[in-house]
């Protein structure tokens, strides 16, 4: 049985339909990237599997609990945890207050002096701007906030949604180089990105998500070699 | 000049009093988003919590809080989880759901009318109470006792709330939720729960603020209307969502109240408030102490 396993999901917004009967699966310690243009349906997957939205047909499993109709809250304690996409801090609270919120579940909440430990360890930075107001910080800087409230929350999936959106190209290697640690750590990582080269470089395997549906699958490899990829995502 | 100072003075204590009404509006606003309609029940809620208390017991007023402040958050808690709740379910996508304002205006008719069914439409007020009717005099200046406690109790209140939530895990939580619910959600953070508890605080103030006033105001049905439409200015003034915000937009209107009618007919200093709150939606709706943003 998959770690997290997607299957045959249908999302709508309303009476607008999203996402086209939908499976994917990622197995645990491993990296998966979503790559697919504006609009194509990844932050609607995503906020699927957090529970902001629920399927209205099919299934979403994770470690063999059936997780489609749960609340966010519940999703969290299971391990499932999502960086969102445009960050979303608590722009009028504190780095550190953010990063505190960021470690709320039953999993995380004994442990959240040494996250915040871990946390500074990795993003040094952060750690000189603790008692900044996090709307204060450079675009960089949030998104350091943004992973490091995720890293807080102890995931054993962590999903991440554009990480690099809006920020410079080395900030953005920067990045990257981050969610590899966290994956080398131990943590199973499923990144959604535009940056295709950087994310499938990173990853194991890769879905590719066009018009809410899945349009092609495969390791990170044979992604990367694939002649519509090349054309279509690449640029090359 | 003696009565300048007077009027002053007991401006800022009465206003601090209306500030304490209109607390409970803006941390529920600062949280839910909703402009609680019900607000002024609440506050009547309270009143009658707190006549009753003091009128069986026989105690002080304030004394009466160990019971109020629990009831009411209670009452709060309750009533935003088993009737409003599961109409901001069913409107999940809204940011700002109107559905839920008919609601609060359903609960505040509701309120009112249970109140005059049970209670009747007298006005009672607590006779023999040691706060009642208590002056302090300066020279010639008369400083009503009651409202010199009930200026303490907005501060502390104000200043309690504002620690709880700076300071507290839960505080830490509600702050979360109300500056983005979805990002709060994907911490674990329980946002209907957090819904119950902010309603909860925020009907607790509203019984506070009922503690301060039966030792000097009358208690009847619709006592709530009177202090609602003035909460509403004050919390615009102040800016939705502050806390500090919402004791100095009182104070504000209990300066212009006080020391308007010595310079001008009364009702003009109606006019002046109504102004007032014109000119801020006009030109900076966040309100004289609101942040551009939520919390
Ligand atoms: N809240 C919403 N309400 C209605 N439609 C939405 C909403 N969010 C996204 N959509 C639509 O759903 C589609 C997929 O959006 P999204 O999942 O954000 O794509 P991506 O993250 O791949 O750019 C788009 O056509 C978008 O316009
Ligand atoms: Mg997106």
């Amino acid at each position: 049985m998959a770690f997290l396993e997607v299957k045959n999901i249908d999302v709508y917004y309303g009476d607008v339909q999203v996402i086209f009967d939908l499976s994917l699966h990622v197995e645990e310690g491993e990296v998966v990237s979503i790559i697919g243009g504006n609009g194509a349906g990844k932050s609607t997957l995503l906020k699927t599997i957090s529970g902001l939205l629920h399927p209205s047909r099919g299934e979403v499993s994770f470690e063999g609990n059936a997780i489609q109709a749960a609340s966010p809250d519940k999703i969290v304690e299971y391990g499932i945890v999502q960086v969102p996409e445009g960050r979303r801090l608590f722009t009028l609270m504190t780095v550190k207050d953010n990063l505190v919120v960021g470690g709320y579940n039953s999993r995380a909440s004994q442990h959240v002096d040494k996250m915040i430990d871990e946390v500074y360890t990795l993003f040094p930075r952060l750690s000189e701007r603790e008692s900044q107001l996090a709307m204060t910080l450079s675009g960089g800087e949030q998104q350091m906030v943004a992973i490091g409230r995720g890293i807080m929350a102890r995931p054993k999936l962590l999903m991440l949604d554009e990480p690099s959106l809006g920020l410079a190209p080395l900030l953005i290697k920067n990045i990257f180089e981050t969610v590899r640690k966290i994956a080398d750590q131990g943590t199973t990582v499923l990144l959604v990105e535009q940056d295709v080269k950087h994310s499938l470089s990173l990853s194991d395997r890769g879905y590719v998500l066009e018009h809410g549906r899945v349009a092609m699958e495969g390791t990170a490899k044979t992604l990367l070699d694939d002649p519509h990829i090349k054309t279509a995502y690449l640029g090359l | 000049m003696n009565y300048i100072i007077e009027g002053l003075i007991n401006g800022i204590l009465m206003g601090s009093i209306y500030g304490l009404t209109a607390l409970g509006l803006t941390i529920i606003f600062g949280v839910l988003k909703v402009i609680n309609f019900a607000h002024g029940s609440l506050l009547m809620v309270g009143m009658y919590v707190a006549y009753w208390a003091v009128s069986l017991s026989g105690l002080h007023p304030y004394l009466t809080l160990v019971v109020v402040v629990p009831v009411m958050y209670l009452f709060g808690y309750y009533l935003q989880d088993i009737v409003i709740k599961p109409i901001f379910k069913a409107e999940r996508e809204v940011r700002e759901p109107i559905t839920v304002i008919i609601v609060t205006t359903g609960v505040w008719y509701i309120l009112d009318n249970l109140t005059l069914l049970v209670f009747g439409p007298q006005y009672r007020s607590i006779q023999d109470n040691p706060l009642r009717g208590k002056m302090l005099e300066f020279g010639e200046m008369l400083i009503s006792v009651p409202k010199l406690w009930g200026f303490f109790a907005a501060i502390i209140t104000a200043g309690s709330v504002y620690w709880f939530l700076q300071k507290t895990r839960t505080g830490r939580a509600i702050r979360a939720t109300s500056l983005d619910r979805d990002a709060a959600s994907l911490m674990g953070i329980k946002q209907y729960r957090v819904y119950n508890i902010a309603f909860g605080i925020g009907t607790a103030t509203a019984g506070i603020a009922g503690v301060t006033l039966v030792p000097f105001y009358n208690v009847f049905p619709t006592v709530g209307v009177l202090f609602d439409i003035k909460g509403f200015i004050i919390v615009v003034l102040g800016g939705l969502g502050s806390i500090g915000g919402a004791i100095l937009g009182g104070i504000i209107i209990g300066l212009i109240e006080s020391v308007g009618p010595q310079f001008m007919a009364a009702t003009w200093t109606e006019a002046i408030v109504y102004g007032l709150f014109l000119l801020v939606l006009f030109v900076k709706p966040s309100g004289l102490f609101g942040v551009r943003y939520d919390w």
